[in-house]
C-alpha cells in the first residue's frame, strides 16, 4: 500500500468547519491530536479498550483510535474540547468532576466526559447502574470510579435544574 | 511525646517552634488547583507537546526470550527513504548499562541492562534497535524491517525452581538477603503450634492509563538538553541519565508537564529515556519517543511476582513467638533503578502491626527471562500483608479462634509505640512512630457494623449463598527521608509561589502544597501556585515516591512558608507598622495588630514590594519576600489500617463479585480528606485488580500472552464495589508538626489479604486461597478438587 496516499476530507469540529487533507491510514484520534492540535483526546491503548480517545460523533460516542479520519468526512465531530460554553463556561459535566474530585491523573478524563455527554443527552436522569454501565468501557486507574459516578449524578441533576428553569444548554 | 534519645531531632526546633499551627485550610476538602486544564483538554502530558523539526523515535524489541544475539539486519531499513538513523547495541557501545539506586546490599552489578541489547536477548520486549524518522507512522514502517537472528537458548520462568546460568559463570540467584532478630530457633522449638502457610502472588503492575514517553531537545541559547515527560524522581533522574550520557547535570533539565498516572513504574530509570535524551544530543534535533499499550505492557516495569513460606510459632493462647519466613523474588531479566528494594521491603515489612518476638527471613532474588521487575504502589508490603495475614487467618483455624481474636492477641499495643525492631529496612532502622491499632479495630467494627454484617451473611449463607468476610490487617511506611527542601515567594501582588522539588502524578500535589504554605503564611489557598516536577528551578528534590511528598515536601514548604511569614513580620515592624513583632500576624493575605482587630492592614504584596531590592533591604537581611525552608526526618512514618471485604462467589462460574469494601486507615493527619479517599478508592481498585483479574501470563517459551487491555483485565466501574473509607487521626506522626504520615498507598496493602479470607469464608474452605489472583478458572477449579461443586 502507498502510505503516502492521502484524500481531503470536510466535517464540522467543535462547531467550526474543517477542510484538510489527510493520510488515509491516520486515524481519527491522530488527526484531530497532531493535524489540528487537538491534543485533549487522549490515546491510551490504540485498540479500542480504554475509552480514553471516545469522542463525539454525529452526537454518538466513538473510538477515535478505531476510525480512520477519512471515515469521519461529512460527520460532525465533538472532543473534549468542545464541550463547554462558547464563553467558557464549564459544561456541568466539568464542573462537576472538578468540584466532586472526579479526576485525579486527567488522562481518562476527556473520554470519560464524552462518553457521559452521550448519556446525560439520552437519559437526563440516570441511576448509579445506569452511569456505572455508560462507563463499563472507560478504564481509568485512579479514581476507583466512585466520584466520577457521583460526580455524573450531581451533574445530570444541575441539568435537569437548568432544563426546568428553562435553560439554555 | 515520648523522648527519643539525643541524637533524635524529633522536637520541637525542627518544627520551627510553631508548636500549634494554625488550620484553615489543612483538614478542608477543599478542591484541586490542578483540574481546571485536564477537564477541558489543556493538559501537557509528553505525546501532546512537540517541537519543531523533530524525530520520532521507534524501539524494536527481542522476539526471542532467551537468545544469544547471532545478527540483527539494518539494512532494509536504512534503504527506507523516510530513514533518518538506525542504532543497534554496537551504537551505544560507549553507555554504561542502567545504574541503580546505591544501597547497602552489594552483588547486582552484573544484572544491569544495557539501553540496546549487546550480545544477547533475556526476554520478549526488551530493546535491541531504535529507528528514527520524520513521522511516527513512517517510524513504525521503518522499525517493522528490522530483523533479528538469535539463537534460542533455554527460558526459566520461575523463582523457585533451581536456578540456572544469566550468564557464563553468573547465577540466576542475584542475591539471597537475610534479616533476623531475637531467637527463633527457640521459638520454633517450644512453640505450642506451628502453623505454615505457602502463598503465591501474581506477576501484576501499576499499568497506568498513560504510556510511557519522552520528549528531549538541545536548547542552544542556554546549552542545555530538556526532556520532557520524566515524571516522579526528577531530579535523581536527570542526574542519573546526565551521568550516563556524558553531560554534566547542570547542563540538563527535566519537565514533567502532567503525568498520567505514577503507581511506582514512573520510577524506573528507562532503556529509552536514556536513547531520547541521546539521540537529541546526538542528532542535534528534538527527539520524540511515545510507546504503545503492546510496549508498554511488555517493557514497562512488572512487579509483585513473590511466593512466600511463612511459619509461624505460636504459644498456647494463640501468641506469636517468632515467624521463620521464606521469599521467592521473581525479579524478571535486570535489575534496574531499585536494586534489591521490593524483595527488601517485603521482608523487612511481613511482620506488620504484630508485636513478633523473634524474626527470621531469608530472599532468594532470582533472574527470569520476564519483564524486568520494580516497584508498583505498595511495593512489597501488598505481597508481605497478604502472606502474613493468611498466616494469621490459618492461625485462627487451628487455634479455634475468631480471625480477629488472634489478631487481637498479637497486635502491638499502643503503650509500646515508638516500637523498634532490631533490623533494617532500605538501610533504616525500624521503628514504628505511634500506633493505636487495637482502637482502630474497635472503630471498624462498629463503623462496619460486624454484628449486623456476621448476621446477614449467616442468613444468606442459610439460603445457599456463598458470601464472606475477610479482612485484611496492614503497617505501612511514608515519608521516607531524609530531607527535601522547597523555596517560597510572595509576589507584589500578593501572590504565593512554591517551589518544589515533589512531581505530580495525579494525586493532587499542588493542592496540598498550597493547603498547607496558606496556612502557615496565612494567605488563601487559591492564591498559591505550586511548582513541581522541574530541575532548572530548584537544585534538588526528592520526588513523589512511596507515600512522602506530603510529609517531605509539605515539611519543607511549610518551614518555606514560616520563614517568609517571620521574614514579613519583621520587616513589617520595623519599617511598615509602629509595632513589636509579637503584636503582628498575617490573616487572609494581610499583615495585621492582632490587638487591633477590624483595623485594616497592610496587603503582604505590598509588603513584597517594600522588600525589594534596594540599601535599606540589603541592609535588612536579604531583599524579596522570598526564603527557603528545609525539613529533615530521622525516620520513617507508619500509618496503618484494616481493610474488609464482603464477596458472593458463583459456584458455576468460579466468578468471585466483591458487594462492599472498607477501609479503615489511621492517616496521622489528612491534609486535604476528599483527596486522601481518592487516593484510597483508587488504591482499592487496583488491588483489586491484583487479587482476582490482573496477571502477566507467560507461555511455556517465555512468550508474554498479555499484551493488550483484552487479556490484561483492569477493573472497570461495574467490578467496582462502594468503598466506605474511614479516616481517623488518633496517632499523629511525631516525626513532623502536623502529624502527617502519607497516603498513597493505604487503599491497595490489604486488598489481597482481605479479598483471600473473604473468599475462604465464603466457600467455607479455610486457607483455600494460597494464589492471587484468583481468577475465576482458578476458583473454579479449586472448588471442583475440593468437591466444593460436582465435578
Amino acid at each position: 500500500m502507498d502510505s503516502t496516499l492521502s484524500r481531503s476530507i470536510s466535517l464540522k469540529i467543535n462547531g467550526r468547519a474543517v477542510q484538510a487533507t489527510v493520510d488515509v491510514r491516520h486515524t481519527l484520534a491522530d488527526f484531530l491530536r497532531h493535524q489540528l492540535e487537538l491534543t485533549g483526546t487522549h490515546l491510551g491503548c490504540e485498540h479500542g479498550v480504554c475509552g480514553a480517545c471516545t469522542v463525539l460523533v454525529d452526537g454518538r460516542s466513538a473510538r477515535g483510535c478505531l476510525m480512520l479520519a477519512v471515515q469521519a468526512n461529512g460527520r460532525e465531530v465533538t472532543t473534549v474540547e468542545g464541550i463547554a460554553a462558547a464563553d467558557g463556561t464549564l459544561h456541568p459535566l466539568q464542573q462537576a468532576f472538578k468540584d466532586l474530585h472526579g479526576l485525579q491523573c486527567g488522562f481518562c478524563t476527556p473520554g470519560m466526559l464524552t462518553t457521559l455527554v452521550e448519556l446525560l443527552n439520552d437519559t437526563p436522569d440516570p441511576t448509579e447502574a445506569e452511569v456505572r454501565v455508560a462507563i463499563s468501557g472507560n478504564l481509568c486507574r485512579c479514581t476507583g470510579y466512585q466520584a466520577i459516578v457521583d460526580a455524573t449524578l450531581a451533574a445530570a441533576k444541575t441539568m435537569r435544574g437548568t432544563a426546568a428553569a428553562g435553560g439554555v444548554r | 511525646m515520648s523522648d527519643h534519645g539525643p541524637s533524635s531531632l524529633k522536637h520541637g526546633e525542627r518544627h520551627n517552634g510553631d508548636v500549634n499551627p494554625r488550620r484553615k485550610f489543612v483538614g478542608q476538602r477543599v478542591t484541586r488547583l490542578e483540574d481546571p486544564p485536564l477537564v477541558t483538554g489543556r493538559g501537557t502530558y509528553v505525546g501532546n507537546l512537540n517541537f519543531p523539526h523533530q524525530l520520532h523515535m521507534r524501539v524494536v524489541r527481542s522476539t526471542y526470550a532467551n537468545a544469544i544475539i547471532r545478527s540483527i539486519d539494518t539494512s532494509a531499513a536504512l534503504a527506507h527513504p523516510g530513514c533518518r538513523g538506525v542504532w543497534t547495541g554496537a551504537d551505544v557501545a560507549d553507555i554504561p548499562p542502567i545504574t541503580f539506586r546505591p544501597t547497602s546490599i552489594q552483588g547486582l552489578e552484573p544484572y544491569r541492562q544495557y539501553i540496546l541489547a549487546r550480545d544477547r536477548v533475556r526476554y520478549v520486549g526488551e530493546p535491541i534497535a531504535v529507528v528514527f524518522a520524520d513521522d511516527p507512522y513512517v517510524a513504525e514502517d521503518i522499525a517493522d524491517l528490522v530483523t533479528m537472528d538469535g539463537e534460542a537458548l533455554p527460558v526459566i520462568l520461575s523463582a523457585d525452581t533451581a536456578p540456572g546460568e544469566f550468564a557464563p559463570g553468573l547465577s540466576t540467584e542475584a542475591l539471597v538477603l537475610r534479616k533476623n532478630f531475637g531467637d527463633i530457633e527457640s521459638a520454633l522449638s517450644s512453640a505450642f503450634k506451628v502453623v505454615e502457610v505457602d502463598v503465591q502472588v501474581g506477576r501484576h503492575s501499576g499499568v497506568p492509563m498513560e504510556n510511557r514517553g519522552a520528549l528531549a531537545r538541545i536548547d542552544h541559547s542556554r546549552d542545555v538538553l530538556e526532556c520532557y515527560g520524566q515524571g516522579k524522581r526528577p531530579h535523581a533522574h536527570r542526574d542519573a541519565v546526565a551521568t550516563l550520557i556524558g553531560r554534566s547535570p547542570a547542563s540538563m533539565h527535566f519537565y514533567e508537564g502532567h503525568i498520567g498516572g505514577g503507581f511506582g513504574v514512573r520510577g524506573e530509570i528507562y532503556p529509552e529515556d536514556v536513547l531520547t535524551c541521546l539521540a537529541a544530543q546526538r542528532f542535534d534535533r528534538p527527539v520524540k519517543w511515545v510507546e504503545d499499550r503492546r510496549e508498554n505492557l511488555l517493557a514497562c516495569n512488572h512487579s509483585r511476582e513473590q511466593r512466600h513460606v511463612v511459619r509461624g510459632a505460636f504459644d498456647k493462647d494463640g501468641r506469636l513467638l517468632g515467624i521463620d519466613a521464606k521469599l521467592w523474588h521473581d525479579q524478571g531479566a535486570y535489575v534496574r533503578t531499585h536494586g534489591a528494594r521490593v524483595p527488601d521491603m517485603a521482608m523487612g515489612t511481613l511482620i506488620g502491626a504484630y508485636h513478633v518476638p523473634s524474626y527470621r527471613t531469608v530472599g532468594y532474588v532470582r533472574m527470569t527471562n520476564k519483564t524486568p521487575a520494580a516497584t508498583y504502589r505498595s511495593p512489597g508490603r501488598f505481597e508481605s500483608t497478604y502472606a502474613c495475614e493468611r498466616l494469621m487467618d490459618a492461625a485462627a483455624e487451628q487455634f479455634g479462634l475468631s480471625r480477629i481474636e488472634i489478631r487481637r492477641r498479637n497486635l502491638i499495643p499502643k503503650e509500646a509505640y515508638p516500637y523498634a525492631r532490631a533490623m533494617e529496612i532500605l538501610d533504616h532502622a525500624v521503628e514504628l512512630d505511634s500506633g493505636d491499632f487495637a482502637g482502630l479495630l474497635e472503630k471498624t467494627l462498629v463503623d462496619i457494623r460486624w454484628d449486623e454484617l456476621q448476621a446477614q451473611v449467616a442468613a444468606r449463607r442459610a439460603k445457599g449463598e456463598l458470601v464472606g468476610v475477610g479482612m485484611g490487617f496492614f503497617m505501612e511506611k511514608g515519608g521516607l527521608g531524609p530531607v527535601d527542601g522547597a523555596k517560597v515567594t510572595v509576589d507584589t501582588k500578593g501572590k504565593v509561589q512554591v517551589i518544589t522539588g515533589a512531581s505530580s502524578i495525579g494525586q493532587g500535589v499542588e493542592t496540598v502544597m498550597a493547603q498547607i504554605a496558606a496556612d502557615a503564611l496565612g494567605v488563601e489557598y487559591r492564591d498559591v501556585k505550586v511548582i513541581h516536577g522541574r530541575t532548572d528551578v530548584l537544585e534538588y528534590g526528592i520526588g513523589s515516591h512511596a507515600s512522602r511528598a506530603t510529609v517531605m515536601t509539605g515539611g519543607a514548604t511549610r518551614m518555606a512558608a514560616l520563614n517568609v511569614r517571620r521574614k514579613a513580620l519583621e520587616f513589617a515592624s520595623r519599617h511598615l507598622v509602629e509595632a513589636p513583632v509579637e503584636m503582628l500576624d498575617i490573616v487572609d493575605g494581610q499583615v495585621v495588630r492582632i490587638d487591633r482587630p477590624g483595623e485594616p492592614g497592610i496587603p503582604i504584596g505590598k509588603v513584597a514590594a517594600a522588600l525589594a531590592p534596594s540599601p535599606a533591604t540589603v541592609e535588612f537581611g536579604n531583599p524579596g519576600l522570598t526564603a527557603e525552608g528545609w525539613f529533615e526526618t530521622a525516620g520513617m512514618t507508619h500509618p496503618y489500617g484494616i481493610h474488609t471485604a464482603l464477596v458472593k462467589v458463583d459456584p458455576d462460574t468460579g466468578e468471585t463479585k466483591v458487594e462492599r469494601f472498607h477501609v479503615a486507615y489511621d492517616i496521622g493527619c489528612a491534609i486535604n480528606p476528599m483527596l486522601v479517599e481518592g487516593q484510597i478508592v483508587g488504591g482499592v481498585a487496583q488491588g483489586l485488580g491484583g487479587a482476582l483479574f490482573e496477571e502477566f501470563v507467560y507461555d511455556e517459551r517465555g512468550e508474554p500472552l498479555s499484551v493488550t487491555f483484552a487479556d490484561y483485565l483492569m477493573p472497570t466501574a461495574n467490578e467496582m464495589p462502594p468503598v466506605d473509607v474511614l479516616l481517623t487521626e488518633d496517632a499523629p506522626s511525631p516525626n513532623n508538626a502536623l502529624g502527617m504520615k502519607g497516603a498513597g498507598e493505604a487503599g491497595i496493602t490489604g486488598v489481597g489479604a482481605a479479598i483471600a479470607a473473604a473468599i475462604d469464608d465464603a466457600i467455607g474452605i479455610p486457607n483455600a486461597i494460597t494464589r492471587l489472583p484468583v481468577t475465576p478458572q482458578r476458583l473454579k477449579a479449586l472448588l471442583k478438587q475440593r468437591g466444593a461443586v460436582p465435578a
